[in-house]
């Protein structure tokens, strides 16, 4: 598969604590990537630099065909671990990223219907979105950050805070995104079994250093490092 | 006469003033409300981007430009009516503007009383929108000019309620636009409204002109113009608050 984007020895810091240290890593073009690890690893502020939300301290971004700054980061979508919603209806939150992109509004119509089919809330455009349950908001800001057929999804543990019923609608919507629109997505989780479900690679995260990267089938089978056998096998690796 | 037939017979007087449009109480209440009105709109213009450059923008002085506005939320109007007294007198340093005693040295009174309160409750809307909303906006492909439509979007009601909470301020102010607006109505016919039509005479200065002159009666009429004001203003922020 051909390589979308590079980050090469990418390091950050937040005052003196170091949070990312001297990252390489590629990601494939129409991948589900898996970014594991305990929590403050250091998986949030990667996916924050590949957002463009944090400049690296040192190391660089090199994106496949694609331009750096605003223009790139519209190619792109981030969605947090807690849903954001805005104070508004289902719908005007869903269309938000068309308009900013200046869409005519008949095609806004027909796009936030469809994302609203395919993350399972069709006819829920004229609720208020403040109202929705916690299942339903993730869902939303899911339609938010597809609706625009973004190349490269962004996803900060999104089933965090999910009952098991929505997470398996969730990663059900994340395989489907992949596999109908060959959109590329990194997926920070620190569950194993989600892992398992649905990335094709994964990238383990302790202490802010990228301790391996590896197929699905080979972290769960053959792991290279000690640390991330034990991560999988559920034991703490602080 | 016992304090109560007083109260009653006031109270049925002022219904009956109210209910006839007296062309005195109606030119109060005008007066009352364009120069509070006026004050307020301009005092909005400047306290919502003053808010929003004190939320968002890092700046020398911006903590000392905070602290001045915490204070101008608890400004004494008699020290703002004696402060644009000596500013606006003839021997004053803007004498020459000849505004002493004007409807517009009311509205300046009221400008730098309300603008603080609109500026510190909307900062405080401002400040309580949560980041990740302003950071989605980015995710989205927004840049910073949409950050604070949102901004204002998700505020909005917090940044009405500042509003009303200024208007509602203005209006019932009276300490400051007595001194810089001297309670003036005028003797004989003007404009068609009849004898002691207001120029500078308020709500609030008149009440306290007419109870003074023992016209109760008409003061307590005016009160309860004043109230039902404040009230309808009070109820309209609540609606607000509660939407928000």
């Amino acid at each position: 598969m051909e390589e979308l984007f590079r980050v090469e020895n990418v390091c950050m810091a937040f005052g003196k604590k170091e949070v990312l240290k001297n990252i390489n890593l590629g990601i494939r073009r129409g991948e589900i990537f898996a970014l594991i690890g305990p929590s403050g690893a250091g998986k949030t502020t990667l996916l924050r630099i590949l957002n463009l939300f944090e400049k690296p301290v040192c190391g660089t971004l090199i994106f496949n065909g694609l331009d750096t700054g605003k223009t790139l980061r519209r190619r792109m979508s981030l969605l947090f671990q807690t849903p954001v919603v805005f104070n508004a209806s289902v719908f005007e939150n869903v269309a938000y990223g068309l308009k900013v992109r200046g869409f005519d509004k008949r095609i806004i119509e027909k796009k936030v219907v469809e994302a609203l089919n395919t993350v399972g809330l069709p006819g829920m455009g004229k609720e208020k979105a403040r109202m929705l349950s916690g299942g339903e908001a993730q869902r939303m800001a899911f339609a938010r950050a597809i609706v625009y057929d973004p190349e490269i999804l962004l996803l900060d543990e999104p089933t965090s805070n999910l009952d098991p019923a929505n997470v398996a609608n969730i990663e059900d919507i994340i395989k489907r995104i992949r596999d109908e629109r060959g959109t590329t997505i990194v997926i920070a989780t620190h569950n194993i079994h989600q892992v398992r479900r649905i990335a094709d690679r994964v990238g383990v995260l302790l202490n802010g250093e990228l301790i391996e990267v590896n197929s699905k089938d080979g972290i769960f089978t053959a792991p290279q490092d000690e640390r991330s056998a034990a991560f999988i096998r559920g034991e703490m690796i602080y | 006469m016992s304090s109560t037939e007083f109260l009653i017979q006031g109270i049925s007087k002022a219904f009956e003033l109210i209910f006839s449009l007296n062309p005195y109480i109606l030119s109060i209440t005008g007066v009352s409300i364009k120069v509070s009105g006026t004050a307020t709109i301009l005092a909005t213009l400047t306290a919502i981007p003053l808010a929003y450059a004190l939320a968002f923008l890092h700046f020398r002085g911006r903590q000392a430009l905070i602290a001045l506005v915490n204070t101008g939320m608890g400004l004494p109007p008699v020290f703002v009516g004696l402060f644009i007294f000596i500013m606006l007198v003839p021997a004053g340093p803007l004498g020459f503007a000849n505004k002493i005693f004007t409807p517009q040295a009311m509205i300046l009174a009221q400008y730098i009383l309300v603008t603080p309160i609109i500026t510190g409750i909307s900062l405080a809307a401002i400040k309580a929108v949560p980041k990740p909303i302003i950071e989605t906006v980015y995710t989205l492909g927004g840049n910073w000019k949409e950050a604070i439509i949102m901004t204002f979007r998700e505020a909005r009601f917090g940044i009405i309620t500042a509003i009303l909470a200024g208007l509602g301020r203005a209006l019932a102010e009276v300490g400051a636009i007595l001194i810089v607006g001297g309670n003036i109505a005028y003797t004989g016919s003007v404009g068609g409204i009849g004898e002691g039509a207001s120029y500078t005479r308020t709500l609030t200065t008149a009440i306290t002109s007419e109870t003074s002159k023992g016209d109760i009666s008409t003061s307590i009429a005016l009160g309860i113009i004043l109230i039902s004001l404040n009230l309808s203003i009070n109820m309209l922020a609540n609606f607000f608050q509660r939407r928000g």
